[in-house]
């Protein structure tokens, strides 16, 4: 029997085997993933709100600091806003990595790796979530410490360094959380992925600037690539913006986000294997 | 668990029948309360180590800040925050017991004590005795770790002791309001929902620097907030010595607090046995 295949009637409704555009699939997975805040707002709010805590309970207790000779502000809040960006802003990457998780642990990651999504947009769709994410955490952290007293020392100019270091810390902390995430495939690597960032955060010029500190700490902070991070993102609250100021904290960035990066998306092909 | 036998009363099947003590069953209680923090030192290890970390970065960062108007003459900023240091353990330990506790409600396993002819008291009594005792090792490990450091307390061993018995009472203080919320709530994430705020008390207070360096809304915070009154008795005890006023403050107002928890954490018991 011969087949006229010319006439064979074309299907309405034909399987669109064309493979998805990175792009397309990158925003469908943010989409998604800014979704999650509505539906599980428990996750996102600690995340939201600790940065704020973070950055007024600081200023308040630590108000002395700036009474010690040389301190470069006399607003406390001025010194602790951009560590609360930062610290708001990793941990709002690490929760992509805990989302991730949830994914792994439902079987929901393996439904969209048999996806025809490009492998990449797996990471670039989280990553594209985690920067909304970190935009969010920024200007509420901003607003919340202008509203308690901090102030500009270069103009308007000053917060796109701090906005730039946040957007940074996001990338490095969702390439961190995912790479945790693709290699331990449990909650075991929760504590992991916020550990590790508080503590990398904490070992720098995170409380106290370098000429202040003493003994083993100023040490760790010299070498430790956030305390660039940090002085890239507090230029525009402590004096003018800066080359000087600036460049360390951008090539910091770039160099652990590319790493970052790299370890997420090895752990993705591993979990082909 | 120690039993005491009943000869007089033999049971229906002529085996003298069982009839443990409350306070065997209370101890029983206490040491299961401490045999799940060993078994799952993950648990437990947040509120030792964070309090160290923080202890270690302080006396790092903050060395200078002793000079500053305001603070008082210490040795370093180590001595100064050792007692802050102790409560922050204390509080997130407390968490911790009260989660298990909220947990036994969730799995199941308190309706099981119910059920069983045990003493309805020594439940929670029990716990909290486990509470108080992980919070007297906190105290005494702090301790141990950080004399090697340069820890000096004036107070001398009569003041450590002191100290111990600060960190002891408190545990039973927070540990007895945390219960309470674990019985009214019966969700483990309530309780830890409620982490937050004890960072707050905490941070809110003279844990971290004196009030005397605060100013505004701060200052008015830490001047209300009963933790400082507690850290700054425990303090004493550290850079002055053993005063009169110093234990009042370290012991006496962790156990007028633990009076009035425990009151409240028993109440909730018996709201919840009326209730079931």
């Amino acid at each position: 029997m011969s087949v006229d295949e010319h006439a064979a009637p074309r299907p309405t409704h034909a399987l669109d085997t064309t493979r998805t555009s990175i792009a397309a699939a990158s925003v469908g997975l943010a989409t998604r993933n800014l979704r999650g805040i509505r539906r599980l707002p428990s996750a996102f709010l600690p995340a939201l709100l600790m940065p704020v805590f973070q950055a007024i309970a600081f200023s308040g207790t630590f108000y002395a600091i700036t009474q010690i000779p040389g301190f470069p502000t006399d607003r406390s809040i001025n010194w602790f806003l951009p560590l609360g960006v930062l610290m708001g802003s990793g941990f709002a990457g690490v929760g992509i990595g805990l989302a991730a998780i949830r994914d792994l642990e439902t079987g929901f990651y393996d439904r969209l790796r048999m996806t025809p999504a490009p492998r990449a947009s797996l990471i670039t769709g989280p990553l594209l979530g985690a920067v909304a994410r970190s935009l969010v955490v920024t200007t509420l952290v901003i607003t919340v410490g202008v509203l308690v007293g901090a102030r500009l020392s270069d103009g308007l100019i000053g917060v796109v360094p701090t906005y730039v270091a946040g957007l940074g810390m996001a990338v490095a902390g969702t390439g961190w959380g995912l790479g945790l995430a693709f290699r331990f495939r449990d909650m075991r690597a929760a504590a992991l992925m916020q550990l590790t960032l508080f503590v990398g955060l904490f070992l720098s010029e995170a409380q106290t600037p370098l000429y202040v500190m003493e003994g083993w700490l100023h040490g760790v902070a010299r070498v430790n690539p956030f305390t660039n991070v940090l002085r890239l993102a507090r230029e525009g609250w402590l004096g003018e913006v800066t080359w000087d100021n600036t460049w360390g904290g951008v090539l910091a960035l770039v160099v652990i986000s590319a790493l970052t990066l790299w370890f997420a998306r090895r752990g993705l092909d591993q979990l082909d294997d | 668990m120690t039993i005491a036998v009943d000869d007089s009363a033999p049971g229906t099947s002529g085996r003298p029948r069982l009839r443990p003590s409350h306070t065997a069953q209370t101890w029983a209680m206490s040491k299961r309360a401490i045999i799940a923090m060993w078994r799952q030192p993950s648990l437990v290890v947040p509120s030792i180590v964070f309090p160290l970390f923080f202890l270690a970065l302080g006396t790092s960062s903050f060395a200078r800040a002793t000079d500053v108007p305001g603070f008082p003459a210490v040795d370093s900023y180590l001595d100064f925050a050792f007692a802050g240091a102790i409560v922050q353990g204390v509080l997130f330990g407390s968490v911790t017991g009260a989660t298990a506790l909220a947990t036994d409600i969730e799995n199941g396993f308190f309706d099981r004590l119910l059920a069983s002819p045990s003493t309805r008291h020594g439940i929670i009594v029990g716990r909290l005795a486990g509470g108080m005792a992980y919070g007297a090792a906190q105290t005494v490990f702090f301790t141990a770790v950080l004399l090697p450091f340069g820890l000096t307390i004036a107070g001398g061993p009569i003041g450590a002791l002191a100290l111990v018995a600060a960190g002891t009472l408190l545990a039973l203080a927070v540990g007895a309001v945390m219960s309470t919320m674990a019985m009214r709530t019966g969700s483990s994430e309530a309780v830890q929902g409620s982490f937050p705020l004890l960072f707050i008390a905490l941070f809110f207070s003279s844990a971290f620097f004196p009030r005397e360096t605060m100013n505004g809304i701060y200052a008015t915070f830490a001047d209300y907030n009963p933790v400082s009154y507690l850290v700054e008795g425990m303090r004493d005890l550290v850079i002055d010595g053993l005063t009169a006023w110093a234990v009042v403050r370290a012991v006496l107002l962790p156990a007028l607090l633990a009076v009035g928890a425990v009151a409240l954490a028993l109440r909730s018991l018996d709201k919840r046995l009326a209730a079931s």
